[in-house]
């Protein structure tokens, strides 16, 4: 049983909040405060004016994912905390990679991949074309280690984002 | 509905919460507030620095069971309330402070006497608010109350700018607040509280760790309940001392780094431990994987984060203390029979003579313990006792037995010293009718002792004992202990003199010499109607003991 506690594996962590000034804050100031080192979190609007979704993974034991959960459930402007089960969970991440583009042969190249990760170019400028890749976390890192071989200037995501299904 | 300004809608909402007194401390940011409160019906204690006027509000919240509020300006007036709010924090105390922000157009822009005391105080506040218009203060001071009051209790921060202080709205002021992500009235799951049940039935070497919760939700009375049914024998912590009586033939005092020598033993032979609104702090396990490795563990607590977050739980229950116990009282009241004696009893009584040799008054004339002894004969049972922090009160902690709860009050978490002064004077305006006694040390004392000026004006009178070994003794003891007597930074020399110091203020001083004379004193102070401070000077070479050193489990306790 403590041995299982132990083991590390990826949580995807779904809270409910209340929309208003100083939530990120509290929220973030109780991960750093407790030495809970979390990989991503992006918040955004919900169905309700009143509430935003705070998604969050970290990759921990379930000892440390479980005081987590405690943690932000206690904070008063929290009203929901899931652990989503990777199972039966929509996850998706957005990202932006900027990449050099050394001639034109390397731009169709890309514009090709990007395609086979359907993905979108978004920007194209004399040195440098940028490409949306919407998926999930697996599928981004993907498509970057494919990039990386064009050379890549600059990246940008966002973290991810899970619902429920159904 | 009703118009008025921001500070009117403040001291209304707080006069509706029942609030008869505010400890504070003045300033720029918060003139409109104390323009209202000169009107007002709330009394007002002036204190002479926010660090104190915030543990007056805790003492007086530890000693009533009711919200403390306090109050002070923006800038330094709230950064000197830190202290004060962390400590509550740390002990769970319902405090509510108020501060003064710069209004709202400055804000950011580093204003005179602007701090970002919602940023600073989030890690140590159980909430915070700062409204941003008037008319959200009535509700802002129902939330407030609501949250520092119920659950696990805790302080609240509520900083109101300037300017919506001043701003006038017409006002709401609600009879109930729902927050939804706040619903601090659990009840315990009945399968867990069974499995509880079936642990304790079993159990041959039961022991029941009682907690601050035990206080906080003012469930002594059930507690001993089931004690004696149990027939287990009872150890507090630090925060508890007081929810059991310690002259119960059942009570073996307190655990942990200087717990008392039975408890401290008698826990590691436990079979099972019910573990009631503790949260297994380090002081009070000591090393935790050999605290009690073998005892099954049940744990109740208000507060679900507290379950596991230390130490791993057999059986945890998340609920309110009280529910809990009558739920377990009724259970085990028809599954027990009731008990004369045990084998476990007979060891508990065996291991007290054991250690009633070996735990002696240690030094010669005014030792601590003689000392303290002494003093609670002296005391009627039902006085609140205070202490400062470090040797002081971990000697008050072993050797001033205490029988009823809300009548000690120490800082246990923050351990901050300073705290044992102001927080006896905001338990005595809580308790005017018992006699109220900070147990101090000389370091200690000294940094609050400005307090005087507010005992002594407001008419607030309290007995202060320092134990005085003109040191900062407990770090002298650990260097004499643990680094080989190389004493850094823990001489005070013989400055102040305290007798001078207490006159100065238009307090009585008196230094003792003797038992005897000390017995005069004190009774002397118990008639006065002012603030006395009794100055005993004791060894600079005295160590608290029983002690576990640091880092090191409970079986490596120093007896001396």
């Amino acid at each position: 049983m403590m041995l299982e506690g132990r083991v590390k594996r990826t949580y995807i962590i779904s809270t409910i909040v209340e929309n208003r000034p100083g939530v990120l804050h509290k929220a973030s100031n109780m991960f750093r405060c407790r030495g809970f080192n979390i990989d991503s979190i992006s918040v955004g609007a919900t169905e309700r004016k009143d509430l935003s979704r705070m998604t969050i993974t970290i990759r921990g034991d379930s000892a440390t994912v479980e005081q987590l959960v405690k943690q932000l459930a206690k904070l008063i402007d929290v009203i929901k905390v899931s652990v989503l089960s990777p199972g039966s969970t929509v996850v998706r991440e957005l990202a932006l990679v900027k990449l050099y583009v050394a001639d034109g042969r390397a731009r169709s190249d890309i514009i090709n991949y990007a395609n086979v990760f359907r993905s979108r170019v978004v920007d194209v400028a004399p040195g440098s074309i940028t490409v949306e890749v919407t998926g999930s976390p697996d599928k981004i890192d993907a498509f970057i280690t494919l990039a990386s071989t064009f050379g890549i200037k600059e990246i940008a995501r966002t973290g991810i984002t899970a619902l429920v299904r159904g | 509905m009703v118009e008025m300004s921001g500070s009117q809608a403040l001291i209304e909402a707080l006069y509706k919460e029942k609030v008869e007194v505010i400890f504070g401390l003045p300033g720029g940011a918060i003139i409109p507030v104390y323009d209202v409160l000169l009107d007002s019906k709330i009394r007002h204690i002036l204190g002479r620095h926010e660090q104190s006027v915030a543990h007056m509000a805790e003492g007086f919240a530890r000693a009533s069971g009711r919200v403390g509020v306090c109050m002070a300006t923006s800038g330094p007036g709230a950064t000197n309330l830190v202290t004060g709010i962390a400590n509550a924090y740390m002990d769970s105390s319902s405090v509510v402070a108020m501060t003064g922000q710069v209004p709202t157009s400055m804000i950011g822009r580093d204003a005179f006497q602007e701090v970002d005391i919602i940023g600073i105080t989030t890690p140590i506040t159980k909430h915070n608010f700062q409204p941003k218009y008037a008319s959200e203060i009535p509700k802002t001071v129902k939330m407030a109350f609501h949250i520092a009051s119920t659950g696990r209790p805790g302080p609240v921060l509520i900083d109101i700018p300037k300017d919506v202080q001043n701003q006038t709205a017409d006002m709401v002021f609600p009879n109930k607040v729902e927050i939804q992500g706040y619903n601090p009235n659990i009840s315990p799951h009945p399968l867990q509280v069974k499995k509880a049940i079936d642990l304790l039935t079993k159990a041959e070497k039961p022991i029941i760790m009682a907690g601050g919760g035990v206080i906080l939700s003012n469930t002594s009375q059930k507690l001993q309940a089931i004690v004696e049914l149990l027939l287990a024998p009872v150890i507090t912590t630090l925060m508890s001392k007081g929810c059991f009586p310690e002259n119960h033939p059942l009570s073996l005092g307190v655990l942990g780094m200087h717990g008392s020598a039975e408890a401290n033993k008698l826990i590691s032979e436990a079979d099972v431990i019910l573990a009631a609104g503790v949260r297994f702090s380090d002081r009070t396990t000591g090393k935790l994987d050999e605290f009690c490795p073998d005892a099954k563990i049940i744990h109740i607590d208000i507060d679900p984060s507290e379950i596991g977050k230390n130490k791993a739980i057999d059986v945890p229950i998340v609920g309110d203390l009280s529910k809990t116990f009558d739920m377990l009282y009724d259970s085990l009241a028809k599954r027990l029979e009731k008990r004369e004696d045990s084998p476990w009893l007979k060891k508990v009584r065996q291991t007290r003579e054991e250690f009633k040799g070996i735990i002696i008054d240690q030094g010669k004339g005014l030792s601590p313990p003689k000392l303290l002894k002494k003093l609670r004969e002296l005391l009627p049972n039902n006085s609140v006792i205070t202490t400062e922090v470090g040797q002081n009160q971990m000697w008050a902690s072993l050797y001033f037995k205490v029988f009823e709860p809300r009548t000690f009050i120490s800082s246990g978490g923050l351990g901050t010293m300073g705290f044992g002064f102001p927080a006896a004077i905001g338990a005595k305006v809580a308790r005017p009718d018992v006699p109220v006694i900070d147990i101090a040390g000389d370091g200690s004392f000294g940094m609050t002792a400005n307090s005087l000026a507010t005992s002594v004006v407001e008419k607030i009178p309290v007995i202060v004992v320092i134990l005085n070994n003109s040191m900062l003794g407990m770090v002298a003891q650990w260097q004499r202990l643990f680094y080989n007597r190389r004493y850094s930074a823990v001489e005070l020399g013989v400055a102040p003199d305290f007798v001078k110091l207490a006159e100065a203020f238009g307090a009585q001083g008196f230094r003792i010499g003797s038992i005897d004379e000390f017995t005069k004193v004190v009774k002397g102070a118990l008639k006065s109607e002012v603030t006395t401070v009794i100055d005993v000077p004791i060894s600079p070479e005295e160590n608290v003991f029983p002690m576990v050193p640091a880092g090191k489990g409970l079986k490596d306790t120093i007896y001396g």
